[in-house]
C-alpha cells in the first residue's frame, strides 16, 4: 500500500503559486530577453519548396551587405554541419536518413534550411537573408501518406524504399476472433496534423563564456538536460564544457521537446566566431519549422458479439514522419500503441503501425504524444459499435470496462493496470452533467425537426503517463533511461534548496515542489527554493514532458527528503544525547521519545552541521539528501469527459454547450494546479476537434504558416468547463500521484467529435472529419443524404 | 525620426527608424522586456499595452505613432511590491501557467474593466478574443476578470 503524506500540511492544498509574482509584474526572463554584447544575429534562409534539388548557393549578395558577418551553406559550414539527432529507431531496420543541420543535396520541406547568415542585427540578418541566392531544380512533391507509400512514387530519401521509415507489429489474433465476431465495426479515421502552438516562439542564445572552456546555450526548451548530451554527441564538444539553460520558457506541449538544427547551428557558429549567436523565431517561421504532431491515418476494425461482448480490434496505421526524423519522430506513434485497448477487456489485439516520409515539416511529440491518437480511435469506434448494436454507449463501456474489483489488470496490450475506479469517475460526472435531462432535450429536438440538434459524447479515457520505466524504454528501443533526480540540501540559515531534473514552462513545479518539500521536511512553503533548468545549477535530470514531471520527480522529491531526516538524524541524536532510535520527527523538529521538551529544529541542525564545531564523529558537516529515481511502471490517469453539443444541421456550425469531466489523476499535491492543466488540456483537444489543422495543398506549400490561417482557440471558441477529481492513488508510485499534464488533451477530441456524430447519427452521419468546422460538418451531413438518396 | 513618450511614468526621448514599431522600440531601447512578442500577423495580443489608457496591440503600432503618448505596460501597472487588482486576481484564480501571454491578457483586461466594470461571462470572452493563451483554456483568466471587477467595485 502506498505510504501516505501527511496532507494536512502542504501536500493537497491548493496553495497560490510562487512563480505568478514575477510573471504578473513582467520581470521575466525569455530566451529572447537575452542580449549580449558583441551578439550577432542568425537568420535562416529556408527553402521555398517542398522537394528539389539544390542546384546552386550564391551568398555572395548577402555577404556584401552592410552588417553581414558571415554566411554559410552546408559546403561551406563543412564540419561543423552537424546532425540534428533521432534517439528512437524503434525497429533494427529502422530507416535513419542524416539530418543535418543545413542541407546540402536537396530539400524536402517548406522551410527546410539551405543556408545561415549572421549578421549585427535582427534586420541586417533578415536582409541578408532574402540576399542569398539559391538555384532550386523542382521535383515532384509527395504530401500524401497513401502516395507516399504507393509503389513507385518518388523518394524523400533513396534508402527509404516506398518512403517507408519502418514497420512495427504488436500482437495478433485478429483473425480468430473475427471469426467468431457477430459483428465488425471498420472505419478509417484521419486525425489530422497539429501544431503545438506554445505562446512563447523559440528563441536561442549561444555564447562562449570566456572562462574556461565552457559554452552556454540558452535555449527555449523543455529539456535542457536530454539537450546537453545529444548536443554534445552531435557537435563533439565535450559535455562537461557545455552548459544548457532554459529561462522561463513560455510553454511547450511537446513542441519544444526537440532538438533542433537553430540549436545545432547557433552553438557551432558562436564556437567558430568566437562571439555570442542569438536567433529568434518569428511566428510564421515557427509554423513551419517547429515540429508537428499526430498526422495519422487509422484504419480500425473492432469486433463484438451482438449483445455487446468486445472480442477485438485491430489497428492499421500510416503514421507521418514528415521529411526527417526528430529526437521521438519514430517513437511517437508508438507511445500510443499500448493505449488502443485503453480501458476494455478483450481477447485479441493486433497493431501495426507504418512510419512514412513525405515532404512535409518533420512531426514529434505535442501534448499526449501518440495517446490522443489511439484514444480518439477507440472511444470514437465504441460509440460506432454502439450504434451498430442499438446500444447505449456508456451502457457498452460498463459492460466492457475493467471494473474497479479487477485492479491490478493486465491489458490485451499487455500492460498492468495498478489501479483504477471507472465506476466512481463515471458517476459523478453523469451527476454533474444532468444526462437524462439532455437525452430528453435531444430527443425532443430530433421528434421536432429543429435546425439545431444536440448530441452527446462521451469519452471515457485512459493513459499512461510518468515516462518511464528505463528497462521499458530499453526494451522499446529508446536510447536513453526514464529516472529522474532531486537534491535536497539545508543551507546554513536552515532554508532549503531543492534542486530537481525536471524542467517546467508554466506547470508551477516551483509551487508543487516546495509543497512536497514542505510537508515531509516540516519547512515553510516559502523558505524552499527550488532549482530547475540550468544544467550548471542542476545538473542531472531528464526534463519534462510525457506527464512525468511530478510521477516520477515527485517520487525523487519524496526520497531526498526522506533522507535529509535521515542525515540529520545522527546530528539530532548527538545534540539531544539520546539514540537516534529514540528520537522522532514530525513538523521539522526531532524530539526524544517520551519527552518532547528535549527537541531539536532541522534549521538548527543546518547551522550545526554548517558550523560543524560538535559533530558526531564520522558524520561529514553537511545535511543534503540525493535520490535518483527509476519509477516501477507507467501511471494510469483515467477520467470521464461528457460534451453536450450543438450542432446546427443547416450551417453546420457547431457549439460546446456543456463540458463536464472527472479526472482521476491519484492524489494531488496541489488541486489548483491540476485544474488549471484539466482546463488547458481541455482546450488544446477541444482545438483539435474543432479549430486546429496544419494544411498543405499538392505540392507541399503550407496553408496554414501564421496564426491568421491557423486557429487555436481564443476565449470566445470556448466554453468554462465542469470539472471535479475522484482519487484513487496510484499504488506504484511512492506519492499515489499519476501525471496531468496530457489528460485533458487525451480526452477531450473523442468527447467532443462523438457528441457531434450523435447530433447527427439520424440523419446517417458516422463520422465527421477533423477539425470540424462548418464546412466539414456541413460536408458530412450532405454526403449522409446524398447517400440515403 | 525624435519622439517624446511617456513609459510607466518615466518621459523617454529617442531617435528612431520610421519602420520601428513600438514593441521592438520598448523592447530593445528601453529595456521594457515584459512586454513580449508571439506572433508576426497582430493575432495573439501578447504585446499588448495601454497607450492614453486604450489598450494597443504594440506589434501594430509605429513607434513613431506614440510620439507624445502615454504608455503603459505590465512592468508599470502597480510598482514595487504592490499589486493592481487585475494582477491580484489572476493570481488569486490561477490565470496563468507559463505566463506568455499574461502580460498582454492583463493589460486587455485592464482597459476591458475600464470600458464596462460588470461584463458577463460572454462579454469578458468575446473582449479577450484577440488575446491568445495555450495554457490555460481561458476558463481561469475569465474568473479572474470577473475577480477583478469584483475587487475594482465593479461587481454586479
Ligand atoms: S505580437 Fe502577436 S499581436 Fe502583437
Ligand atoms: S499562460 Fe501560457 S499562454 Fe497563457
Amino acid at each position: 500500500m502506498t505510504e501516505m503524506v501527511d496532507t494536512g500540511t502542504a501536500f493537497g492544498r491548493p496553495i497560490k503559486r510562487k512563480e505568478d509574482a514575477k510573471l504578473l509584474h513582467g520581470r521575466t526572463n525569455w530566451t529572447d530577453n537575452i542580449q549580449l554584447p558583441g551578439a550577432v544575429h542568425m537568420g535562416l534562409v529556408r527553402s521555398p519548396m517542398a522537394h528539389a534539388r539544390i542546384a546552386k548557393v550564391d551568398l555572395s549578395g548577402a555577404l556584401a551587405m552592410p552588417g553581414v558577418v558571415a554566411a554559410y551553406d552546408a559546403a561551406s559550414l563543412g564540419d561543423l554541419n552537424a546532425n540534428v539527432l533521432c534517439v528512437w529507431p524503434v525497429t533494427d531496420d529502422t530507416v535513419m536518413p542524416p539530418f543535418p543541420a543545413l542541407t546540402g543535396d536537396k530539400v524536402r520541406h517548406v522551410g527546410d534550411v539551405v543556408a545561415v547568415v549572421l549578421a549585427t542585427s535582427p534586420e541586417a540578418a533578415e536582409d541578408a537573408v532574402a540576399a542569398v541566392d539559391v538555384d532550386y531544380e523542382p521535383l515532384p512533391a509527395i504530401v500524401n501518406m497513401i502516395d507516399a507509400v504507393s509503389p513507385g512514387s518518388t523518394l524523400v530519401h533513396d534508402d527509404a524504399a516506398n518512403n517507408t521509415c519502418y514497420v512495427y507489429d504488436l500482437g495478433g489474433g485478429w483473425d480468430e476472433v473475427a471469426a467468431k465476431a457477430d459483428v465488425i465495426v471498420k472505419r478509417r479515421f484521419v486525425n489530422q496534423r497539429i501544431v503545438a502552438a506554445f505562446m512563447e516562439p523559440r528563441a536561442v542564445v549561444a555564447a562562449p563564456m570566456g572562462m574556461s572552456d565552457e559554452i552556454t546555450l540558452w535555449s527555449s526548451t523543455q529539456i535542457p538536460h536530454v539537450l546537453r548530451v545529444v548536443l554534445s554527441l552531435s557537435t563533439g564538444i565535450p559535455e562537461q564544457n557545455l552548459r544548457i539553460v532554459a529561462p522561463d520558457v513560455g510553454g511547450g506541449f511537446g513542441g519544444k521537446l526537440q532538438m533542433y538544427r537553430e540549436e545545432v547551428l547557433a552553438l557551432q557558429l558562436a564556437r567558430k566566431l568566437g562571439r555570442p549567436v542569438k536567433w529568434n523565431e518569428t511566428r510564421s517561421e515557427d509554423l513551419v519549422a517547429s515540429h508537428h504532431g499526430r498526422d495519422q491515418i487509422q484504419d480500425l476494425e473492432l469486433a463484438a458479439t451482438k449483445d455487446g461482448k468486445l472480442l477485438g480490434f485491430k489497428v492499421d496505421l500510416l503514421a507521418n514522419m514528415g521529411a526527417y526524423l526528430q529526437i521521438i519522430t519514430p517513437g511517437t506513434p508508438l507511445l500510443g500503441m499500448f493505449m488502443f485497448p485503453a480501458i476494455y477487456k478483450m481477447d485479441a489485439y493486433q497493431f501495426r503501425c507504418t512510419g512514412v516520409f513525405t515532404n512535409t515539416t518533420p512531426t514529434d511529440a505535442i501534448r499526449g504524444a501518440g495517446r490522443p491518437e489511439a484514444t480518439f480511435a477507440v472511444e470514437r469506434m465504441i460509440d460506432e459499435l454502439a450504434a451498430e448494436l442499438g446500444m447505449d454507449p456508456m451502457e457498452l463501456r460498463t459492460r466492457n470496462w475493467i471494473q474497479h474489483h479487477e485492479f491490478p489488470y493486465t491489458t490485451v496490450a499487455g500492460l498492468t493496470y495498478d489501479t483504477g475506479n471507472y465506476e466512481a469517475a463515471t458517476a459523478r460526472a453523469l451527476e454533474l452533467f444532468g444526462m437524462d435531462e439532455l437525452r430528453a432535450e435531444q430527443k425532443a429536438r430530433r421528434e421536432s425537426g429543429d435546425p439545431v440538434q444536440l448530441g452527446i459524447g462521451i469519452s471515457t479515457f485512459t493513459e499512461m503517463c510518468g515516462l518511464a520505466p528505463s528497462r521499458t524504454l530499453g526494451a522499446l528501443k529508446y536510447a536513453a533511461g526514464g529516472w529522474e533526480h532531486c537534491t535536497i540540501r539545508l543551507l546554513p540559515s536552515g532554508k532549503v534548496e531543492l534542486v530537481t531534473g525536471t524542467s517546467p514552462h508554466g506547470q508551477g513545479h516551483e509551487t508543487a515542489w516546495s509543497q512536497i518539500a514542505s510537508s515531509i521536511l516540516g519547512i515553510p512553503v516559502e523558505d524552499i527554493d527550488v532549482i530547475h533548468s540550468d544544467t550548471g545549477r542542476a545538473p542531472y535530470g531528464m526534463d519534462t514532458y510525457g506527464s512525468r514531471s511530478l510521477a516520477v520527480g515527485g517520487q525523487a522529491i519524496k526520497k531526498a527528503a526522506d533522507r535529509v531526516i535521515e542525515n540529520a538524524r545522527p546530528i539530532a541524536a548527538h545534540q539531544l544525547e539520546c539514540s537516534a532510535d529514540d528520537l522522532e520527527f514530525r513538523e521539522g523538529t526531532f524530539s526524544v521519545k517520551g519527552d518532547p521538551e528535549k527537541s531539536v529544529t532541522l534549521g538548527a541542525l543546518a547551522w550545526a552541521a554548517f558550523s560543524a564545531h560538535n559533530l558526531p564523529d564520522g558524520v561529514e558537516p553537511m545535511i543534503e539528501g540525493v535520490a535518483t529515481v527509476d519509477p516501477e511502471d507507467f501511471s494510469y490517469p483515467h477520467g470521464t469527459h461528457l460534451a453536450a453539443m450543438e450542432v446546427d444541421t443547416e450551417t453546420g456550425k457547431v457549439r460546446v454547450r456543456k463540458y463536464v469531466c472527472v479526472d482521476d489523476v491519484g492524489n494531488q499535491v496541489n488541486p489548483m494546479i491540476v485544474e488549471g492543466q484539466v482546463h488547458g488540456g481541455v482546450a488544446m483537444g477541444i482545438g483539435q476537434a474543432l479549430y486546429e489543422g496544419v494544411e498543405y495543398d499538392e505540392d507541399g506549400n503550407i496553408l496554414t504558416a501564421s496564426l491568421a490561417d491557423y486557429l487555436i482557440p481564443s476565449a470566445a471558441d470556448l466554453p468554462s468547463f465542469i470539472t471535479d477529481r475522484t482519487v484513487t492513488p496510484s499504488t506504484t508510485h511512492s506519492l499515489g500521484t499519476k501525471g496531468v499534464g496530457e489528460a485533458g488533451a487525451i480526452a477531450s477530441t473523442p468527447a467532443i467529435v462523438n457528441g457531434i456524430v450523435d447530433a447527427l447519427r439520424h440523419l446517417g452521419v458516422n463520422d465527421v472529419l477533423m477539425p470540424a468546422s462548418p464546412q466539414n460538418v456541413w460536408r458530412a451531413i450532405k454526403a449522409a443524404k446524398g447517400g440515403a438518396a | 525620426m525624435q519622439i517624446r513618450v511617456t513609459v510607466d511614468g518615466t518621459a523617454y526621448e529617442g531617435d528612431v527608424e520610421p519602420r520601428t514599431l513600438l514593441v521592438h522600440w520598448l523592447r530593445n531601447d528601453l529595456g521594457k522586456v515584459g512586454t513580449v512578442v508571439g506572433c508576426d500577423t497582430s493575432n495573439c495580443g501578447a504585446c499588448t499595452v495601454l497607450v492614453d489608457g486604450q489598450s494597443v496591440k504594440s506589434c501594430s503600432m509605429l513607434a513613431v505613432q506614440a510620439d507624445g503618448c502615454e504608455v503603459t505596460t505590465i512592468q508599470g501597472l502597480s510598482t514595487g511590491d504592490e499589486w493592481h487588482p487585475v494582477q491580484t486576481a489572476f493570481k488569486e484564480c490561477h490565470g496563468l501557467q507559463c505566463g506568455y501571454c499574461t502580460p498582454g491578457m492583463v493589460m486587455s483586461t485592464v482597459d476591458l474593466l475600464s470600458e464596462n466594470p460588470h461584463p458577463s461571462e460572454e462579454e469578458i470572452r468575446d473582449g479577450l478574443h484577440g488575446n491568445l493563451c495555450r495554457c490555460t483554456g481561458y476558463h481561469n483568466i475569465v474568473k479572474s476578470v470577473q475577480m477583478a471587477a469584483e475587487l475594482m467595485g465593479g461587481a454586479k
